[in-house]
This record gives C-alpha cells, structure tokens and sequence, in this order.
C-alpha cells in the first residue's frame, strides 16, 4: 500500500489522526497534515483506509498493491 | 436484516459517494446504483465558496474521485437526471428522464436547495450550492465592484471573506449580532465580526432587507429595513437552505426539515437518509438532529453502510465542522449553543490563536480552535461523553 496526502486540500480537520496516529499527524502552527508513513505495513492498512474514506477534504489517496 | 442485493442511492456528492465507498469498503459485492441530478462527477462543495470562488482552484480540483476511482467502486453513475418520485414500498424511484430504477435498498442523500429572496431574481443576483453557481459567481466577482452578501451563516460570511480578498468592495448584511453568531456564539461571532471589518468588509449586523432594487432587469441596490440601500452590482443570497424533499412529498415518508429517521437513519423499511438531507435521533444526546456540514456527509454514510450491512447501529457523532475566512481557520467539535458559557483554555484570543471550551450547565458542549486545528482535535476528547450513547443498565 502506497499513501499519498494532498497539503493544499487538507482542511486540518484532523480525522486521520484520530483513525491512523501511527500514520498521520498534524502541523502544530497550521493543522496541515503530516504523513509519517509512505507505506505502512499491514496491520494499518483497515485505519489507513477508514482515514483516506473518512477524509472531509478528500486530501489521502491510497493506492494498492505493489 | 440480511444484506440488500442492490442498493440505489440517490444523490451524487459527498453522502452519496461515501455511501458508495463504505458499502464496498465493507464488503459489499452487490449492485450499486447511484443517480444524480447534475451532470458533473461527485465534487466537494466547501472549496466552492473558498478556493473554486476565488479561481485559485481549477473546477477539477473540487473533483472528489478521479473517474478511475469512480470505475473501481463498480457502481453505475447515473448522472444529469434527478430523481423526482420514490415509491417506498417497493423501494422504486423514477427520473425525470423517465428511468425506474428498483433496488431492495434506498439510500436518500438529495441534498439541500438554497433559499431565495421572494420575487424574481434579477441579473447579477446569485446563490451559492453547486459547482456551476461558484462558476457563475466568480465571473461575476470579477468584474462587479460592489458586491453586497445576503445572510451572516458560514456559507455567506465565507463568501464575503473571499470576495473581499478578490478585491471587491463587499457588505456583509444579515440578522445575527455578528457574523455566525448562531454557530459560534457571541464572544467568538464578535472577534470574527472584527476580522471581518478589520479587512474592510462593511457589515450590516441585526440588519433586516427589505427588498433588491433592480434597473432593466438588473440589480442595483438591496434596501434594508431600516431605509438604507446598499448599491450593488452583484448580489449573493446565502440566507440558509432546505432540505432537498420536494420530490418525497407523496412517498408517504415522515417529512419534518429533512427526512425523518430513526437512531439508525433508517427512515422506512429498507430506506435510510444520509448527509445535510437527513433528520435522524441522536441517541448520545436524545434529540432529532440534522447536520449541513461536511464531515457529518461522510461520517453518516459510514454508518448508513454499516447498517445497511447489518450493524444495526445508532449514528451519535461528535458534530464537527470548519470554515476558512481570511488567514482565521476555525474548527468546531460538539454544538456550540450560543448561550453556552466560554472559556479560553489554550493559546490568547489577541493573538488569535487559541482553543476554546464551551460548557452549558456544567456539562462540556463543545470545543472550538481558532487557527489551532491540531489542538482542538486534540480536546475532542473532552466532549466525547456529551455525545455518547449511554450504556444500557444490566437488568
């Protein structure tokens, strides 16, 4: 699994910390989303997902595979 | 209940995609058709009024899903053709096209249709909901020196921020004692009243309009109560907006402000209702509810799937939305009820920068961050409680 964030559409709501902390952080000064893991292994990839669909501003794409 | 061997959701943006999205997220292999009155792919709307407007956004980056993702949900789109009839018994929906679409599921996700003033709207008098009035708008701004925002709610004070930073002359007129003071409550409202006017847009608070003043057709001026008139070459109308529910009148469906449902969203046997259409009860906090925002849209249809599959799940979120005005990005956790007690617990409101609880009767209601979205997310918890399901008594 490969993860993707848009900085520009993150809207700094936060809901990918709050499903995925291992995997997504926010920027203290502006709540602009951190990716802490490119490709997380796959125990995270059930949160990864529930983040990416949870997502308000549609700023984490998630693509399968390789 | 069993699993449904088709699903048709009706309505194509946010709700309605997530919907989508969750039901395949969780399994579901049966089919799935999705049917949308307008002719563009699923967009999100909160850029509309913010990056869209201002043209710092081409319309396609409002796009939710590429058409690729789109293909892979295997849901059939069936787009540009609204639905205008539900029959709830046999779960039957009919198109203006003249479709009739059957499923053993129906998942409601309409949407809202902005109000308007009364009268006809003469040139140069907009709303703001879909992709194509953002469109409208913004050639409009572009060329429109006085611009005169109708309605002080999120979508209008919204607009009023951007139109101003595209360098119109803008008056923000509307009801409330400041601008979303309904949302936010008096002290934050005021502060955001003071960004407002500090960046030159003129507001017009507890201001009443009487009526827009036309010329030929087009507009001129929006004349207030209290005898004033505002001159104006564009006019927006942000003045709220109502269910989508016109098409469900004779369904036979409990409508009251939205589609009426249960804790589980479910508003008759197989038909649910999702996202800023939907009135269902809040077990957390025992009361009807309908949320506008966007978070609500996807975190509704998350459980609508779920139930839909089986859960059999009460929907009790924590409400959450933000609204971007000028360089101020203000998130909210919980309801904010104006008449709630404010205090700050983080950061210096005369910095603007801080965090906010809002407490009423003693209980924790709300928190609200003003350009401190990870600290706010991070007091989330504290309202959790508030809104939770209370935990059955053994018997």
């Amino acid at each position: 699994m490969k993860v993707a964030v848009d900085e520009e559409k993150c809207c700094g709501a936060g809901q990918c910390v709050l499903l995925a902390p291992e995997v997504f952080d926010q920027r203290d000064e502006d709540g602009v989303v951190i990716l802490l893991d490119e490709q997380p292994s796959e125990n995270l990839h059930g949160p990864v997902r529930e983040a990416a669909d949870a997502c308000p501003a549609a700023a984490i794409e998630v693509s399968e595979g390789a | 209940m069993s699993e449904p061997s088709s699903v048709l959701v009706v309505g194509a943006s946010a709700a309605g995609l997530a919907t989508v999205e969750s039901l395949r997220r969780g399994g579901y292999r049966g089919t799935v058709t999705v049917v949308g009155e307008e002719e563009h792919a699923p967009y999100d709307r909160p850029p509309l009024s913010k990056q869209v407007l201002s043209g710092n956004w081409e319309s396609d980056r409002s796009r939710l899903r590429t058409e690729s993702a789109l293909v892979e949900t295997g849901a059939e789109f069936v787009l540009a053709d609204p639905a205008v009839r539900l029959d709830p018994a046999d779960r039957t929906v009919h198109t203006a096209s003249g479709r009739t679409l059957r499923a053993e599921a129906v998942v409601l996700a309409t949407g809202l249709r902005p109000k308007r003033l009364p009268g006809r709207d003469a040139a140069g008098v907009h709303v703001l909901r879909t992709l194509d009035d953002s469109l409208r708008l913004r050639a409009e701004l572009s060329r429109a020196r006085n611009v005169v925002v109708v309605g002080d709610g999120v979508l209008g004070s919204e607009i009023a921020a951007t139109a101003r930073d595209m360098e119109s002359d803008v008056t923000l007129v509307g009801p409330q004692a400041a601008p979303m003071a309904d949302q936010l409550g008096p002290r934050v409202a005021g502060m955001l009243g003071e960004l407002h006017a500090e960046r030159g847009v003129r507001l017009r608070s507890r201001a009443g309009v009487e009526a827009l003043q036309a010329d030929h057709g087009r507009v001129t001026g929006v004349r207030l109560e209290t005898g004033e008139t505002l001159p104006a070459d564009a006019v927006v109308v942000a003045i709220g907006a109502a269910p989508a529910t016109d098409w469900l009148a004779d369904s036979g469906l409990r409508l009251d402000d939205g589609v009426v449902c249960d804790s589980r969203c479910r508003a008759a046997a197989g038909v649910y209702a999702v996202g800023d259409v939907a009135r269902w009860h809040h077990e957390g906090l025992d009361q009807s509810m309908r949320l506008e925002n966007r978070t609500n849209a996807t975190e509704q249809a998350r459980a609508v799937a779920a139930n839909l599959l089986g859960a059999d799940r009460p929907y009790a979120p924590v409400p959450h939305f933000w609204t971007d005005q000028f360089d101020a990005k203000i998130q909210v956790h919980g309801v904010p009820h104006p008449e709630s007690e404010v205090t700050v617990v983080e950061g210096d409101p005369a910095e603007r920068r801080f965090v906010a609880r809002y407490a009423r009767r003693g209980a924790p209601v709300a928190v609200l961050g003003w350009n401190r979205p990870k600290q706010v997310r991070a007091r989330r918890q504290e309202v959790v409680e508030t809104f939770s399901v209370p935990a059955l008594e053994p018997s």
